[in-house]
């Protein structure tokens, strides 16, 4: 049968089992934009920017793992993409991201809204398409969908010159896709496992530390069964959170820079470090030279590229961590380790994660473990900064896809448009994001869809009118000089909730933090946007000073 | 600092446009070198072949070797300074003749390098030499002597010897 190119991309879209396309329309991509007008299966969510709708897809994506999809025109639609490609491409988020283009007869010449869209994404994604002719399509959307959420998931581009959506051509979707240049290494080598579990039988002070890797290929499971058939500690990051519960005796809570004390002495006193979808980010090893001096290192990882790239290791596992992970079960056992167990609970008590109350302040610590205590079940979307490592400090976060947030890129602005996609493909849950002052702003305009689609999105904003992060390294590194960092001048972020069509809520005292948490818990008919005003010069502690060691740990108040 | 290293890579790619960007930003969004570059189509037009020289220590190279794997392009990788192999290159050099004298001595030197002489004009002409780059090295010099107008050189292209696999 003859169909429009357009027509060929969006049932190519339904083969794939697409329930939601994000975009903003624009002259490059308007048949495609015709072609979703009638549609039902695949349903388009306008959004008020095509970063929005690049961070919605990527949140769609995390809370579900299967393939976010964006949909922008040509140009200013395309590059306005790109912050939201980026971001999905450091955190490794299965993203087919859709941009029209002009027709193929203008393609060079400058025409009006032309880009070379190829050209300015190939360093940020996985993959890119340029189409120029309607019989390409049903082939690449195939591809581009095989390759997005197989191996190291990552966005793909397809960027569809206006005449190839309009012109006609045959519909036939491949059954299946065989790339030659792409075959991603699923089992890890036996002889490497085994050489491996005779490591884990020997250690004496051994660590897990497991990274978003582990959440991506669905490896929770399978990350739990090794670490209490092992009982070895673990530590989980920033990417990774809810992949082991924080709740358990073993976890040690997150490492690096403002992770939790016990795992980076931990680190630092380990004789083995068994990375499982971890990739040593300089975030969590602080100083590489004083790095875990003693430990050899197992790195478990799909991606062949990312081993050995920052610490040399010692046993390398190229393969889909649920697949090692359950290869390694079968080898090992309880390890006796008793002396090492115990200090690693005896860094635990004393070092737990802590904060002063001041006189009358709504201290942000405090805030965020009340949301944790009254929405503990909820995916929580954290922006970037300081909220964010406070949100990943104090709650416990117990399931994979619990915590979505943008770790590798730190995307200001990512959170609340991701928290959309989150909700929209887990209805049943409820979604709370933690935003600053700082990045909700950047991103506001996503509490209109939000909106009109009456998402009870929990929005919380620990507001320090500060650029925090930034405010603190130069009260700590600047001498106090608080360059471009003021926020004061924000508007009031209820009033102008109710503005947009939203429930407002502005908390200025520590009594008011629980009441409203509960109203807003009731509120179920839209979003209900919360201004928690905290105190404004708070430092997040421990930290790791850039360059330093991690036993170098700044502890804060002990 | 450990030592540098100079490695020939073999790379068999799919023959699309946008390929060989794809090859050439994994290196400089990275800030590593390419030496010399040749691509061209294989007998199989499907496929081009790219010869790529570059050096750097040992994790540069293993980080070339895995970022060039990890194009979905790329069919094969293969790091030709670990087994051994056969290497090419073609220089096109064009030199002053001015006088009759210098013309004859020209030619003899281009004797000793097997070089031959694709276009000869009253005042230049223009030499073809093939060889490793040794051989190509030692050329490239005594030619500088005589003044070298042009020169254009093909880059390596490279193969690993007899069924060798590594
Ligand atoms: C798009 C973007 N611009 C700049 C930065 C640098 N940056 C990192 S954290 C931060 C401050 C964030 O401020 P806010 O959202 O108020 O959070 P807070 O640290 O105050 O909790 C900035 C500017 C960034 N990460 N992303
Ligand atoms: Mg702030």
């Amino acid at each position: 049968m003859e169909l429009s190119g357009a027509q060929i991309l969006i049932d190519g879209l339904k083969r794939e089992g697409v329930e939601y396309i994000f975009g903003v329309n624009g002259g490059a991509a308007m048949p495609i934009f015709d072609a979703l007008y009638s549609e039902t299966d695949v349903k388009l969510i306008p959004m008020r920017h095509e970063q929005g709708a690049s961070h919605a897809a990527d949140g769609y994506a995390r809370a579900t793992g299967n393939v976010g999809v964006v949909l922008a025109t040509s140009g200013p639609g395309a590059t306005n993409l790109v912050t939201g490609i980026a971001t999905a491409y450091m955190d490794s988020i299965p993203m087919v991201a859709i941009t029209g283009q002009v027709f193929t007869h203008y393609i060079g010449s400058d025409a009006f809204q032309e880009c070379d869209v190829i050209g300015v994404t190939r360093p940020i994604c996985k993959h890119s398409y340029l189409i120029k002719s309607s019989d390409e399509i049903a082939d690449v959307v195939a591809e581009a969908f095989h390759i997005a959420k197989t191996g190291k998931p990552g966005p793909v581009i397809i960027d569809i010159a206006k005449d190839a959506q309009m012109r006609e051509a045959l519909f036939q979707y491949p059954e299946t896709v065989d790339i030659r240049g792409y075959k991603p290494q699923v089992h890890g080598d036996p002889e490497q496992i085994a050489k491996a579990a005779a490591l884990i039988k020997e250690a004496k002070r051994p660590m897990l530390y497991a990274g978003g890797g582990v959440v991506l290929a669905n490896a929770s499971e399978e990350l739990r069964k090794f670490t209490l058939n092992t009982q070895i500690p673990i530590t989980v990051t920033l990417m990774g959170l809810g992949a082991f519960p924080e709740t358990h005796p073993l976890a040690m809570e997150m490492p690096g820079m403002h992770g939790s004390c016990c795992a980076n002495y931990a680190f630092t006193d380990s004789d083995l470090v068994v990375a499982i979808g971890a990739r040593f980010d300089d975030r969590v090893t602080g100083d590489l030279g004083k790095f875990a001096p003693n430990a050899k290192k197992i790195h478990i990882d799909i991606d062949a590229s990312c081993i050995g790239k920052n610490v040399p290791v010692d046993v390398p596992i190229v393969g889909d961590a649920k697949s090692v992970l359950t290869e390694l079960n079968k080898q090992v056992g309880p390890a006796d380790i008793d002396p090492w167990r115990a200090q690693i609970q005896e860094w635990k008590q004393k070092y737990p994660f802590e904060y002063e109350q001041k006189g009358d302040n709504v201290m942000p610590q405090y805030v965020t473990e009340q949301i944790y205590k009254h929405f503990s079940d909820a995916i929580v979307v954290a922006d970037v900064g300081q909220h964010q490592m406070w949100a990943a400090q104090y709650f416990k976060f117990t399931e994979p896809r619990q915590w979505l947030n943008s770790g590798g890129l730190g995307t200001m602005g990512f959170s609340l448009p991701a928290a959309i996609g989150a909700q929209l493909g887990c209805p049943d849950k409820t979604v709370v994001n933690i935003n600053g002052d700082g990045s909700y702003i950047m991103t506001i305009q996503e509490l209109v869809p939000a909106i009109s689609m009456k998402l009870p999105l929990k929005v919380f904003i620990i507001n320090n009118m500060y650029l925090g992060m930034v405010r603190q390294w130069q009260e700590l590194f600047h001498g106090k000089r608080y360059s471009a960092v003021d926020y004061h001048d924000n508007p009031d972020f209820a009033l102008l909730a109710e503005a947009f069509g939203a429930t407002g809520i502005r908390v200025e005292h520590p009594d008011d933090v629980e009441p409203a948490l509960e109203k807003a818990k009731g509120i179920n008919d839209g979003p209900v946007v919360i201004d928690f005003i905290v105190d404004e010069e708070e430092n997040v502690f421990p930290m790791v000073p850039a360059g330093a060691g991690l036993g170098d740990v700044i502890r804060g108040l002990s | 600092m450990n030592p540098e290293e100079r490695h020939i890579f073999s790379v068999m790619v799919e023959n699309r446009f946008g390929v060989l960007a794809r090859v050439a930003g994994l290196f400089s969004g990275r800030g590593f070198n390419i030496d010399s570059l040749n691509v061209a189509e294989t007998h199989d037009k499907g496929i081009s072949h790219i010869t790529l020289v570059t050096h750097g220590d040992a994790q540069i190279i293993e980080q070339i070797y895995q970022h060039l794997n990890r194009l979905i392009d790329v069919i094969e990788v293969t790091d030709l300074s670990t087994g051994t192999h056969v290497e090419r290159e073609l220089v096109l050099i064009k030199i002053a003749t001015d006088d009759p004298q210098k013309r004859t001595e020209i030619l003899q030197v281009a004797e000793v390098f097997r070089g031959r002489v694709i276009d000869m004009k009253p005042t230049t002409l223009v030499l073809e030499i093939t060889g490793d780059e040794g051989k190509l090295k030692a050329a490239i010099d005594i030619f500088n002597t005589y003044g070298i107008l042009e020169l254009a050189r093909t880059g390596k292209v490279a193969m690993l010897r007899g069924s060798e696999k590594q």
